[in-house]
């Protein structure tokens, strides 16, 4: 059997693969087990050159800057896997990459959508076309460093999904979008593991990157300013935003002033809406067909119900069923109960039994039954 | 597992008769050849034994070998220490060069561009080679320099050097040719060339790694690159590599007492080579113009695979060969080469080349025809665009899971 691991650089998947790497090399039908390293190159940190404060030929690149792909990480993979003896390759997925994550990112920002770049990046990249190389160089099954459990369930003839034993490490919020042909090929081994323990790994196997540290940012928006990447981005590209700026309006409609277009803007926002008002004022809509920004009170930014587009089902899910679930609304907020009910399309009705603050569309809906995902998909409208 | 490498363009071994010519040089020699003392005469005479090795194999004289760190720096110090020199009327300059070089000569003609050179970039005919009327209708009264490879790295294609080094004397332009990848597989004589200019590079002929040289006709206008000691005739300032140079002279040495039969050795294994691809795979293609090539270089186009899943796939198999060039693999672009020959570019991301060498045998060759058939059949198996009725009558080949132990 032959494994892919995706090494990005960074501990979690350099430990992944040294786990891996130091299992006994038979697997269990005898055969011998063989660990193939890869990077994925996703994004030439070099390309916008506006964005690093000087023009390209005065970028070096140790200069470039952005986490999750950088120069620097594909040196520290090599070095990982030299260190683990394991063969090693980068591949390069930057057209992907481009167009099935940059361009709709900052086409859902124009379209005054938050989007999260990471779900679209596991989906299309980390786990559509690396299965598809992993497949082609002779791997029969891929790995990764995220914090995720996969098992398979013989009764229903399915694969499951289920969140990481450390919840403060669980990433299945960005694995939703997952295929059962996707999921039958993954491993991760650090489902089961906490942050701490991976790190002493690391340090215990000396990895070279043992004390690296985490990165946070978005991995092609150097220095998270996610504003200036879609201007550089649009710039490189000769193309103009055809949103000039609109009207920034109370709920009942009343104009307070004017905004430079919707995508500076996300629900929830309270900073940087240009001025002060009495009792502090959030975005609680973004209305791209009349070019506004609606602000209100902090009551009225909580929602009971949303839309939710391309769903994905792990456990299946008749149409027109209904579900009682938690369900998580971004990565960081804590699931909340309530009643999913498909809806032709590919859809999803999601009633919250409370209301929820800042349900924000170009985000995920994640439905959770206890620590199983069962599916998830875009939110497109709260209501 | 038995490996097998047909990747020589990228790089060759070193020869064990080089390794062995350097190892004083190494050890106990451990002169500076620029010093007045008995350790820095010996490295000089070195050196100079090895710049006469050059000499004879380009047909040149020992004041016009300088030597370099690699081919790149021979190719920019050609470029740029010419155009530089140059002095025109109107003080406009121009250079005519081809669309299939090196990136260390294309690379270094865009950087003077932005420096306000203007650059004509001649293309090739669908075979890879290009026309030396073009070269000639590309000329203006600004040219200062004519820059065209001997013979492409990721095709092999040989262009008519001799003819386009005649039209640009009768222009009186120097022209400079890169011969990375023609030294040692055919003969070179810069008289016959009729180059004012030419770049090699050691470790393309069983030499070592970081050190080149760049031959410059006597009386060719040249502002160095580097600057500091007066080394190289004051062309190339820096402390001589010397176990580097004294290899790159066994090298050459090498390229010489091999030059009568090597290349047909390699000739008859590239064919076998291209004959048992044809024979065993269908939708191939064999690139560039199968006449005027190097003997040892197969551009390879098989229909519906993915060039960089091959490699890897044939690495893990023991199979060494690669995309386009090293320098450009794992870029996005597809190489710049195949697009000038007219290749789309998903034929162009479907393009191997294996390069062969010294080393090689056919039993290597024979490997590598169990291997190509079997990853080209289990990537189009899983390529949703390859036929069905082609993926059925193409029965080369087991699954690739069962990698040899």
């Amino acid at each position: 059997m032959t494994i892919a691991v995706a090494m990005s650089g960074g501990v979690d998947s350099s430990t992944a693969a040294a786990i891996l790497a130091g299992q006994n090399s038979v697997d269990a039908g005898g055969e011998q087990l063989r660990v193939v390293g890869l990077t994925m190159q996703l994004w030439n940190q070099r390309r916008l050159p506006v964005l690093q404060g000087g023009n390209q030929s005065d970028v070096r690149p140790g200069q470039a800057s952005g986490r999750c792909c950088s120069l620097d990480d594909v040196y520290d993979a090599r070095r990982v896997a030299n260190f683990l003896g394991i063969p090693y390759y980068v591949v390069n997925y930057e057209r992907q990459f481009e167009e099935t994550v940059v361009r709709p990112f900052v086409e859902q920002y124009l379209a005054g959508e938050t989007p999260i770049p990471c779900s679209r990046c596991n989906t299309e990249i980390k786990f559509e076309q690396f299965v598809r190389t992993a497949l082609s160089i002779g791997a029969d099954s891929i790995a990764t460093g995220h914090y995720a459990r996969v098992r398979r369930d013989e009764a229903a003839g399915r694969y499951r999904l289920f969140a990481a034993v450390d919840p403060s490490k669980d990433q299945s919020y960005f694995l939703f979008g997952l295929t059962q042909e996707q999921l039958s090929r993954a491993l991760f081994p650090l489902g089961e593991m906490t942050k701490e323990q991976v790190r002493r790994i690391a340090r215990e196997r000396r990895l070279p990157v043992a004390e690296k540290p985490e990165s946070q940012e978005i991995c092609f928006v150097p220095k998270g300013s996610y504003r200036d990447f879609i201007d550089a981005y649009l710039g490189e590209q000769g193309e103009e935003r055809d949103d000039q700026g609109g009207e920034i309006v109370l709920s009942d409609g009343r104009v307070l002033g004017r905004h430079q277009g919707v995508h500076n803007f996300t629900v929830g926002q309270r900073k940087g809406l240009g001025f002060a008002t009495g009792s502090p004022l959030y975005v609680i809509e973004i209305d791209r067909a009349h070019n506004r920004v609606v602000v209100g009170a902090n009551d009225e930014l909580s929602k009971k119900s949303c839309r939710v587009r391309d769903v994905n089902w792990i456990r299946l899910c008749c149409e027109g069923q209904t579900v009682e679930a938690r369900v998580k609304i971004r990565n960081k907020h804590v699931a909340a109960p309530a009643r999913v009910t498909t809806q032709p399309g590919g859809e999803a009705l999601v009633e919250f039994t409370d209301p929820q603050r800042a349900i924000t569309p170009g985000q995920a809906a994640v439905f959770y039954d206890e620590d199983e995902v069962l599916g998830g998909g875009w939110i497109a409208e709260a209501f | 597992m038995r490996r097998v490498y047909l990747d020589n363009n990228a790089t060759t071994p070193l020869a064990p008769e080089v390794f062995e010519a350097m190892t004083p040089w190494l050890t106990e020699g451990f002169g500076n050849a620029s010093s007045i003392h008995w350790y820095g005469q010996q490295a000089a005479a070195a050196v100079e034994a090895a710049r006469e090795a050059v000499v004879a194999f380009l047909h040149a004289q020992a004041a016009e070998i300088v030597f370099t760190s690699g081919g790149t720096e021979a190719d920019n110090m050609a470029l740029i220490g010419v155009v530089d020199a140059a002095k025109t009327p109107g003080g406009s300059k121009h250079m005519v060069t081809t669309a299939i070089e090196h990136h260390a000569v294309l690379h270094t003609a865009k950087a003077l561009e932005k420096r306000g050179v203007r650059v004509t970039y001649v293309g090739v005919d669908p075979s890879g080679i290009v026309n030396p009327d073009e070269i000639r209708d590309a000329i203006t009264p600004d040219t200062v320099l004519i820059s065209v490879m001997h013979a492409n790295n990721e095709l092999g294609t040989v262009q008519p050097i001799e003819e386009i080094g005649r039209i640009a004397r009768e222009h009186g332009i120097p022209l400079h040719t890169d011969a990375v990848q023609s030294a040692g597989k055919i003969p070179l004589d810069v008289d016959k060339l009729n180059v004012s200019l030419l770049s090699l590079s050691a470790h393309k002929l069983y030499g070592p790694k970081g050190v080149g040289a760049l031959f410059v006709r006597k009386g060719t206008q040249l502002r160095p690159l580097l600057f500091g000691g007066g080394h190289e005739r004051d062309r190339r300032a820096g402390t001589e590599n010397v176990a580097g140079i004294v290899g790159f002279g066994a090298a050459a040495g090498l390229a010489m007492r091999t030059l009568n039969e090597e290349p047909d050795r390699l000739a008859g294994l590239r064919d076998r080579l291209e004959a048992g691809i044809l024979q065993s795979i269908p939708s191939v293609r064999i690139n560039g113009d199968l006449k005027r090539r190097i003997p040892n270089t197969s551009s390879v186009t098989f229909e519906f695979v993915e060039g960089e899943g091959f490699v890897i796939a044939a690495d893990l198999r023991g199979l060494a060969c690669s995309t386009g060039s090293a320098c450009s693999s794992g870029s996005v672009e597809p190489s710049h080469v195949l697009t000038a020959i007219g290749q789309r570019p998903e034929q162009a991301r479907s393009t191997v080349r294996l390069s062969l060498g010294r080393f090689n045998s056919r039993e290597d060759i024979d490997g590598a025809l169990k291997v190509i058939p079997e990853v080209v059949a289990h990537l189009r198996r899983l390529s949703p665009l390859y036929p069905e009725c082609a993926a059925k009558s193409d029965g080369a080949g087991a699954a690739l899971s069962s990698a040899p132990k």
